[in-house]
């Protein structure tokens, strides 16, 4: 009696009561009438350095989720949100897509954003044939079968906004970017763009990730003199970037300075009063005046509370789910390879307008625009770009 | 031709002394992100990984007190800053005492369990800020008479608020000497860290000694994160961003010593301005770290070495 220990009792009636419960539980899905819920993977870093950008991204995911049960769900089944915390660390995001695709087993994953938890993904999703959904402006260089890129890459934003800068006065270009594979790709682009329109880059510089003194990168700003600064300073960076701007003189009202960084949700942090009159390009502007965007602002504020902001990649993560289930849809099935090639062509009418993806880059054609910092923390919109096909691996 | 010449000369007079106030201005800003660390390491011998995170919690309560200015009593937010560096100090400074009567005393002759459990103590800090403000940053509002630049000519602008930290960390730095070597209290701290037995059996009290010790790093640490707000960005990682740069300027320095401290964020602010700018911000780095180490094989101790309690 005394043999039988509390751990060897547990296993015992455990399985006794799982083996009781699991033919019942069998029963009572036949008998009822909904299909199972279909499992939706949202897989971002809920912790750590990255959270700071990546946490609103699961809530406009969820959002669109509930929407789109509460219209019915896709092909008759409810989407059941899985989330997962990637902890701002690319291993945990491999080890949680493992999880996702083989324990879950969900059906795809909208997810990511730094470019190093989408590389440190890609070859789990190619082992266990997952389909990600990655919602982040990027610098492009790929195209995986398994991912579906659902922001606009590098040259999208940058070749727009570098024409766009060089039509208004001044053709003299600072780049100011943090030292990652993002911002030295978007100078790639830029400075034979910049060369093209007849410009000329004065400067280039690169600070550390999460760097706070850039006194000395403002200097050289001032002894170089640009017309235009372009920025793809990332992350916390950017709120000491703009102070720092601000405190030695160089603000929104005597310096031009586009940063296809910048969102609604940093300026958040940055301080409306240190962004104002900087510009920024992006696909997507809360202060779009369309009827799709104002209803999924309201329902953003009501979900989310009043004084939220709606920035780029929100969106993005919002249309994501979407996209997915119209491809779905199509191809009247949840098998990933039958969705990847139903995927091709779909459209969907977004916040930010139509978006379309590519019939072979797994990418969307979209428009970019380019805003100007309120006041209130969110831009006026100066320009607006027709639809630009993606083009991932340009040839510069 | 002549006086384009000149002019260009003014404007890289200009740069060059901005260069050299951007030296400074780190100097001043590493000097105050790394006293408190210096005082707790060098006096307590304890290793204070959640340093960072304690700057944070001062930075916080900048920002909770301007949002309460701004809500409350918006004719005074011109002054918010000084009652908020005071809070700063208060909540850290209390928050130190508690945290060492409860928490660190428990780890004293373990070095390496004290570095173990104040990283987890950074790890709970962290998280709990961002339970409680969220991940996002959150932004905290520069004061009207601090923001923009003094011109004193055309071509030199020198941001107030970097002029203001010079300041602040001049006075604080005097403070500290002057509570270090300048009152009874201090006096004690001195003995307790040059030989605690002996202290003990003339009647000092060595626990009251430690709790206050740590409790003053970490208000320093307080009114770094709150003039911080400044100059960087306020959120839940802030104080990872400051630890490493602490560490390094301390262990360059040499622990226990006051001027060590003083001497190694000189130097280490003068390289990095200038390297910066003649170079890019991580060859700056790598230029600084590769010279740490080299000092550091030649000098164990670092720069200005003095006996520590082992």
């Amino acid at each position: 009696m005394s043999k039988i220990s509390r751990r060897r009792f547990m296993q015992i009636s455990g399985s006794l009561v799982a083996a009781g419960a699991i033919p019942g539980a069998g029963l009572l899905t036949k008998s009822s009438f909904a299909a199972e819920p279909i499992k939706l993977g949202l897989l971002h870093s809920l912790t750590g350095t990255i959270a700071i950008a990546e946490a609103a991204l699961v809530e406009a995911e969820k959002m669109a989720i509930d929407e789109i049960n509460a219209a019915g769900g896709v092909l008759g089944r409810m989407i059941d949100p899985v989330v997962a915390d990637g902890a701002s660390d690319w291993p945990t995001f491999a080890e949680k897509t493992k999880q996702l695709l083989q324990r879950d087993k969900v059906a795809a994953i909208v997810g990511c954003y730094t470019s190093a938890s989408r590389k440190a993904v890609l070859p789990v999703l190619k082992q266990s044939k997952g389909l990600l959904y990655y919602p982040t402006y990027y610098e492009g260089q790929e195209e995986d079968k398994q991912v579906i890129y659902t922001s606009q890459e590098a040259t999208q934003s940058v070749i727009s906004a570098i024409e766009w800068m060089a039509k208004q006065q001044g053709k003299t270009f600072f780049l100011v970017g943090s030292d990652y594979i993002y911002p030295r790709t978007c100078n790639k682009i830029a400075k034979p763009t910049v060369a093209r329109l007849g410009g000329k880059v004065v400067g280039e510089e690169y600070a550390p990730l999460g760097h706070t003194e850039f006194s000395s990168i403002i200097n050289k700003i001032k002894a170089a003199k640009p017309d235009w600064i372009y920025s793809t300073v990332v992350g916390g960076s950017n709120v000491a970037f703009y102070k720092q701007l601000k405190a030695a003189g160089l603000d929104g009202g005597k310096q031009k300075l586009l940063s296809t960084v910048v969102s609604e949700n940093e300026i958040d942090g940055i301080g409306k009063e240190n962004a104002v009159g900087y510009y920024a390009c992006m696909g997507y502007f809360q202060s779009i005046k369309s009827p799709e965007n104002e209803k999924f602002v309201k329902a953003i504020k009501a979900k989310y509370g009043q004084d939220r902001v709606v920035g780029d990649p929100m969106e993005c993560a919002y249309n994501s789910v979407y996209l997915w289930k119209m491809a779905v849809e199509k191809a009247k099935s949840f098998d990933v390879d039958k969705v990847v090639a139903a995927s091709s062509g779909i459209q969907f009418n977004a916040p930010e307008g139509k978006v379309a993806i590519h019939k072979t880059n797994h990418h969307v054609s979209k428009k970019i625009r380019i805003g100007r910092a309120r006041t209130d923390g969110q831009f006026d919109i100066v320009f607006e770009s027709g639809v630009i096909e993606p083009n991932p691996f340009p040839k510069l | 031709m002549p006086t384009t010449s000149i002019k260009e000369a003014i404007v890289t007079f200009g740069i060059l002394v901005m260069q050299l106030f951007n030296g400074l201005s780190l100097f001043t800003i590493l000097l105050l992100m790394a006293l408190g660390l210096a005082i707790v390491f060098g006096l307590m011998g304890v290793i204070n990984m959640a340093h960072g995170e304690i700057m944070a919690m001062g930075a916080y309560t900048t920002y909770l007190t301007a949002s309460f200015f701004e809500r409350h009593l918006p004719g005074l937010m011109d002054v918010y800053l000084f009652v908020a560096i005071l809070l700063a100090f208060c909540v850290t400074f209390a928050f130190g005492y508690l945290l060492e009567r409860g928490f660190i005393r428990w780890f004293y002759h373990r070095p390496l369990d004290t570095l173990l459990a104040t990283w987890g103590l950074s790890l709970i800090l962290q998280q709990t800020y961002r339970s409680v403000f969220g991940a996002q940053e959150v932004s905290v509002p520069l004061t009207a008479w601090l923001s923009g630049a003094w011109e004193p000519t055309e071509s030199i602008q020198l941001p107030l608020n970097r002029i203001f930290i010079v300041a602040l960390t001049i006075l604080v730095t005097l403070g500290v000497w002057l509570i270090l070597h300048k009152t009874r209290w201090g006096l004690r701290a001195r003995a307790v860290t040059q030989n605690r037995a002996m202290s003990s059996a003339v009647g000092i009290d060595t626990n009251r000694v430690d709790a206050l010790i740590f409790a003053l790093g970490s208000g320093l640490a307080g009114i770094a994160g709150s003039v911080f707000t400044m100059v960087g960005s306020t959120n839940p990682g802030t104080g990872q961003l400051y630890i490493v740069d602490s560490f390094i300027v301390v262990v360059f320095g040499g622990v226990a010593s006051l001027l060590g401290t003083a001497a190694s964020s000189f130097l280490i602010a003068q390289m990095q301005t200038t390297l910066e700018y003649l170079m890019s911000g991580s060859m700056a780095k790598v230029a600084i770290l590769l010279l740490v180490i080299t000092v550091l094989y030649f000098r164990p101790n670092g720069l200005f070495a003095s006996k520590v309690r082992a």
